[in-house]
């Protein structure tokens, strides 16, 4: 059952969540690829400026998301209006989106760091982006299937 | 030869105690007025004093003692220096409330002076978050990407300038933030929040343009090593700093709802 508070609250439910996922796959990145396996390099050569500038402000950005989108998700709770489903599917859908964008655009195109530096290292980037897209579509179906309902 | 290197050697004894000495001053003046205003009004909570004394204790050991020393030489140990004086000394010392003890210290006229004072515009601007940021991240850009960061090296004054640059940027780029002290000049949370973005990222982009571009003078293993602390630790203090702001934000967001059972 979805209650009153639940649907007012609806929007802030998907935003809190997609901030915190977009924030924690940001942070996964930064802690397991960078320092624990230092398979992603600090700074590649080829990096470009424009990544430079992208690389930092989603690097800084990721730190308010997660930060803030926990405060959110408290904000949820002390108003009775914390919706799970629809949360859950905001996560998924920031993760996704931002994990693809960083697979794509920041790997690829402004060479901010490979995945792993080996040969075949597009079976790497493969797993990452299909990983992106099932999250973004896992993401999607919980988004709308909370889609206005009361 | 020699003789160059006592008069550097002197020069930098010189810098310490001028750099050092304000510090552990106003780490007095701090003690002296919680003592003062605690026969006045009820007690100073111990935990204030206690951050402004790591705070002044933080900044005193960046600008003199070993690690000043050994900044002199290595970039590594300048970027410790840097965390130190600019962000994490002026954190600590925001959160001492140092004005609201000043307030609460001084005779009922004098605080009434400084209140005024704290009122007037040239005082809404140097706690505007744009203006705090341009001149902390401005600054610090400033000192690494021009010929300024050796040149410091080589002259008392500029060196002795730029360090309490460095600190009182990283003060007002604080207290523009996160809210302790009584401040006239408040600015929105979503103001605060997508400048205090924007001011991040220029540092975090700064550290990794120094691991490609060393400061002149500085050799390239330094620079890297440096640099990765300037990023991570600067990572640190900036979620401490979010954290804060996410909290006031939240408590002043609170569901303002009127008892209707009953």
């Amino acid at each position: 059952m979805v209650t009153r508070d639940q649907s007012n609250y609806s929007a802030r439910n998907l935003w809190s969540g997609f901030l915190f996922g977009l924030g924690l796959v940001a942070f996964i990145d930064e802690t397991i690829f960078h320092q624990l396996l230092h398979w992603h390099h600090f700074y590649d050569k080829s990096t470009t400026d424009i990544g430079l500038v992208s690389d930092g402000l989603f690097h800084a950005f990721s730190w308010l998301a997660t930060i803030g989108g926990l405060f959110m998700f408290a904000d949820l709770r002390r108003r009775n209006g914390l919706w799970l489903t629809r949360w859950w599917g905001g996560v998924l859908t920031g993760a996704g989106i931002f994990q693809l964008y960083d697979g794509t655009i920041q790997h690829k195109v402004m060479g901010i760091h490979q995945i792993r530096y080996v040969d075949n290292v597009i079976v790497y980037d493969i797993v990452w982006n299909v990983t992106a897209l099932i999250m973004i579509i896992a993401g999607s179906i919980l988004l709308f299937r909370t889609k206005r309902k009361r | 030869m020699h003789h160059h290197h006592t008069h550097q050697a002197a020069e930098g004894i010189l810098s310490q105690i001028i750099l050092g000495v304000p510090f552990l001053l106003v780490m007095a003046l701090y003690c002296a007025a919680v003592l003062l205003s605690n026969r006045r009004y009820k007690p100073w909570p111990l935990y204030r004093t206690g951050l402004f004394a790591a705070g002044a204790l933080c900044a005193a050991a960046a600008v003199a003692g070993p690690l000043a020393e050994r900044a002199h030489m290595d970039f590594t140990a300048h970027m410790m220096g840097h965390l130190l004086l600019g962000m994490l000394a002026p954190l600590l010392m925001v959160l001492a409330a140092p004005v609201t003890l000043i307030l609460r210290t001084l005779p009922v006229t004098y605080a009434r002076r400084l209140s005024r004072l704290l009122k007037t515009k040239p005082a809404s601007l140097l706690t505007d978050p744009v203006f705090a940021s341009v001149l902390n991240i401005g600054g610090l850009w400033l000192l690494y990407t021009t010929d300024l960061y050796q040149m410091m090296h080589q002259s008392l004054i500029l060196h002795v300038v730029i360090h309490l640059h460095v600190f009182i940027a990283g003060y007002l780029f604080t207290a523009s933030m996160i809210y302790i002290d009584p401040t006239p000049h408040r600015t929105s949370y979503v103001y605060r929040t997508v400048v205090l973005v924007i001011a991040l990222a220029g540092h975090g982009i700064l550290s990794k343009y120094i691991y490609a571009n060393p400061p002149a003078g500085t050799p390239a293993s330094q620079a890297e090593s440096g640099s990765v602390l300037m990023f991570y630790g600067g990572d640190l203090i900036d979620a401490v700093i979010i954290t804060i702001l996410c909290y006031q934000w939240y408590k002043a967001a609170r569901p303002r709802t009127f008892a209707v059972e009953g």
